[in-house]
């Protein structure tokens, strides 16, 4: 007869508290598999630590958002944001959706070129475009969203030089009602320095202004701030219209839809509080259907949101290193991701679960990363099952930032892996090596 | 290293401390191992015994029997020997 599965032994006191009256489960359930493929078998595969995306949530996350908007409205565009996760894998499948690229750097620019994206379709946002940078967004009729006046005047000089006419739109910041207010990107509505731009702009006659963008914030929660927004790039069309008769071809609403993942510090959990597409565009819609804009002129909406779109498709699967006790009598875990792989651990509670079915015993605990800092805290305090060396784990929604904040601190980077629509496993980014960091490396001679 | 004396255990996993007051709640392995203990084996013959009846190697149980003692004795549920 064989032996009996063994789990490390527990005794928790009773401590009897007041009843909750929304009396949630406190016990992650394990995630044993994705897609129907077993994470043990995953992790034996490809080593562990292992980042798992799933094309199949991709895709239907693009088509929930995109039906939500187009349902809505007649004419729009998503553009995908590189900076969320700029895998081309991920790219990839987006810009097969119909997605365009968002770009904020001349990297990613360079990346979605590289992508087969046509530079028509590609947006350039962001602080920081080098004038080499600019000149081939406007060589390529990219669509340059412009954030100061600096750039601005680097536009027309290069336009003069270059005798071609930048595409551009600008970018405006501006008070939706949320706080923190977001004003360092492009030039503010209330102050009157988006007009002071749009002026420069329509006088230079030197280059094309097409569109108007914003981008108010990074996980918002209040769909209001975006019916806001978009009443205020509205009236900043409209008087465009009165003034220089001169019609805008799209508002850009930017990014920031929260995915549902749960910020530190919230009540409630982030799949219980986050709007949906629906609501998201609900609001847009609604304030440019209710703005003055013509019915049959209607301007492209286009949306840039990254997170609410790839989080949900990613997970990161590993392995329990070591279990220990804190001076306090708390358990502490350690697992073989840290905040080296899971930036975002820094502003979300992750949803962390074992990824093998264990008791219903739970202690409460502090999950660690492998790193050799404080501060590598995946979670302070979760009630968590009793995992013991070797185990694996796997901690959902983490498709977001990960795989372009990712740090390579003290270890090389794990791989990581797609399951296409058809169970399929691919890597799509190998595993670092040492000799792939030496690459970039030198010694002098004198060293050698 | 036993036990205290007027320390309930239930078959279903609970504990009870009559001086304090105190419940606690066991895992399986726990139990078996505080049940053990009420029989009076030792450290040596507990391991012994649940290295026969759980698929675990021996050092990994060695730690977590170790720690878990040692939760025991911070809940004060058991006493040392003297010579200890």
């Amino acid at each position: 007869m064989g032996k009996i599965a063994f789990e490390r032994p527990l005794i928790q006191k009773i401590q009897a508290g007041l009843p909750s009256k929304y009396g949630m489960v406190r016990r992650p359930e394990p995630i044993e598999d994705i897609e129907g493929i077993s994470i043990e078998s995953l992790l034996k595969e490809y080593g562990s630590p292992l980042f798992i995306l799933s094309e199949k949530v991709l895709r239907k996350t693009y088509k929930e958002a995109y039906r939500a908007f187009s349902s809505r409205y007649p004419k729009v565009q998503f553009a995908w944001s590189y900076k969320t996760n700029y895998l081309n894998a991920v790219c990839k499948i987006f810009h097969q959706e119909g997605s365009w690229a968002e770009v904020v750097s001349g990297f990613e620019y360079e990346k979605a070129l590289t992508n087969g994206v046509s530079g028509s379709k590609i947006i350039f946002n962001g602080p920081f475009k080098s004038r080499e940078d600019l000149k081939k967004a406007i060589e390529n009729d990219s669509l340059i969203h412009i954030d100061h006046f600096d750039e601005l005047y680097e536009l027309l000089n290069l336009a003069r030089d270059l005798e071609k006419r930048p595409k551009v739109a600008i970018r405006v910041n501006m008070d939706t009602g949320i706080y923190p207010q977001w004003d360092r990107f492009g030039f503010n509505y209330e102050n009157g320095e988006a007009w002071d731009a749009l002026n420069r702009i329509m006088i230079s006659k030197e280059i094309d202004l097409l569109g108007l963008h914003t981008h108010i914030g990074t996980y918002i929660m209040t769909v209001q701030a975006y019916e806001k927004a978009a009443l205020k790039l509205a009236d900043l069309a409209i008087g465009l219209q009165r003034k220089y008769k001169h019609k805008i071809k799209y508002i850009d609403m930017g990014g920031g839809f929260a995915s549902k993942n749960t910020l530190k510090g919230a009540y409630y959990p982030g799949s219980d509080t986050t709007p949906s597409f629906d609501d998201f565009a609900e609001a847009i819609v609604s304030a440019l259907m209710k703005s003055e804009f013509k019915p049959d002129h209607l301007p492209l909406l286009i949306l840039e949101t990254g997170r609410a779109l790839v989080d949900d498709a990613g997970w990161l699967a590993g392995t329990v290193v070591a279990n220990k006790r804190l001076a306090d009598g708390r358990r502490a875990t350690i697992i073989d991701a840290g905040v080296n792989l899971l930036f975002t651990s820094f502003w979300y509670e992750h949803d962390i679960r074992p990824a093998k079915h264990l008791s219903e015993h739970t202690e409460d605990t502090t999950i660690y990363g492998p790193l050799c800092m404080n501060i590598d805290v995946i979670r302070d305090h979760i009630q968590f099952p009793l995992l013991k060396k070797g185990d694996p784990y796997v901690v959902r929604r983490v498709g977001a930032y990960n795989n372009t904040q990712w740090l390579q601190f003290i270890m090389p980077r794990p791989p990581v892996i797609l399951i296409d629509t058809q169970g399929g496993t691919h890597i799509i980014r190998d595993k670092e090596t040492l000799e792939t960091l030496n690459h970039c490396e030198h010694l002098p001679e004198h060293l050698t | 290293m036993k036990l205290k004396k007027n320390i309930a255990i239930s078959e279903t996993g609970f504990v009870f401390d009559p001086t304090t007051g105190d419940s606690y709640t066991l895992n399986s392995v726990g139990m078996e191992i505080l049940s053990l203990l009420k029989e009076g084996l030792s450290r040596e013959a507990i391991s012994t015994k649940i290295l026969e009846k759980y698929d675990v190697e021996k050092g990994v149980l060695e730690r977590y029997l170790y720690d878990f003692l040692g939760q025991l004795k911070q809940y004060q549920l058991i006493e040392e020997d003297d010579e200890n």
